[in-house]
């Protein structure tokens, strides 16, 4: 759905046509003051949509982790969010320090955060567990000093 | 049971969205790891934490909480106060530690039940 330029990995299209939404949000690195944003828009809109609760429970919380990711880490990302009859796909790539180790970087607890971000209850090395554990599906690849992408669905049942 | 049921047994101060005390508090939850609150607590919930900063704001406003308390007399961000005005948050201070006022809190929700 999204193509960086600058970043040369796979990026993934969406396995069907027959989708009853998509659109791209932009995210900022570094503005913590608006971190959240996007996660709370495209909550409303699968709201709107009409997605059971539960579905939307899960969705928010990866948008969000995801959302927070790029703030705290990249320059600037795009989320993808693809609404198709059976699934919720999320899709977001970023420009920034990439992650070395993908499989660490998955596990619970491991954070390269700074005290910083940590202090305001961030990097506690939830967010891509969190992602995990809330997603049916969920891929992520990445490159050093370029980005990182990462695919998210949902299903919808 | 509302807000301002809480606030008044618990001597709580509010900072923000006072035309909300009606909300109704179905649960609560604790915590100051963002990403735990934002994976474990739950819509209606009253949220404790000692976090001040406006990123509270957005994790209630999307988990749709009841409101947030604040322990230990800490006082909002200035920027959190804005938020919370604008997303219709209220946000509450308790000169109570997190253990106390969730144990209280705790306490007033199950007599009600």
């Amino acid at each position: 759905m999204v193509a960086w330029n600058k970043l040369k990995i796979t990026v993934h299209t969406t396995e069907t046509e027959n989708y009853l939404y998509t659109n791209n949000f932009d995210i900022e690195g570094g503005n913590f003051s608006n971190a959240g944003t996007i996660a709370t828009r495209i909550k409303s809109i699968l709201k709107e949509i009409g997605l059971p609760n539960e579905v939307v429970r899960k969705s928010a919380i990866v948008c969000y982790e995801s959302e927070i990711n790029v703030v705290s880490y990249a320059r600037k990302g795009i989320m993808t969010l693809t609404v198709t009859p059976k699934t919720v796909e999320i899709e977001v790539i970023d420009e920034g320090p990439g992650i070395p180790d993908v499989e660490l970087a998955r596990e619970q607890g491991y954070s390269t955060a700074s005290q910083q971000i940590r202090e305001m209850g961030f990097g506690a090395g939830m967010g891509l567990y969190n992602i995990n554990c809330y997603s049916d599906k969920f891929d992520i690849s990445s490159e050093v000093n370029k980005g990182t992408f990462l695919k998210i669905i949902i299903n919808i049942p | 049971m509302d807000i301002e049921t809480i606030a008044k047994k618990l001597n709580l101060e509010v900072r923000s969205a006072s035309d909300r005390l009606k909300n109704n508090v179905t649960g609560g939850y604790t915590g100051d790891l963002l990403s735990d609150v934002m994976a474990n607590s739950h819509e209606g919930d009253i949220w404790i934490t000692r976090q001040v900063h406006q990123n509270i704001v957005a994790v209630a406003t999307l988990k749709e909480h009841a409101g947030i308390i604040l322990v230990n007399s800490c006082e909002p961000a200035r920027d959190t106060l804005e938020k919370a005005i604008q997303e219709k948050i209220p946000i509450m201070v308790s000169s109570l530690p997190a253990f106390e006022l969730t144990g209280a809190i705790y306490n007033l929700l199950g007599k009600k039940d």
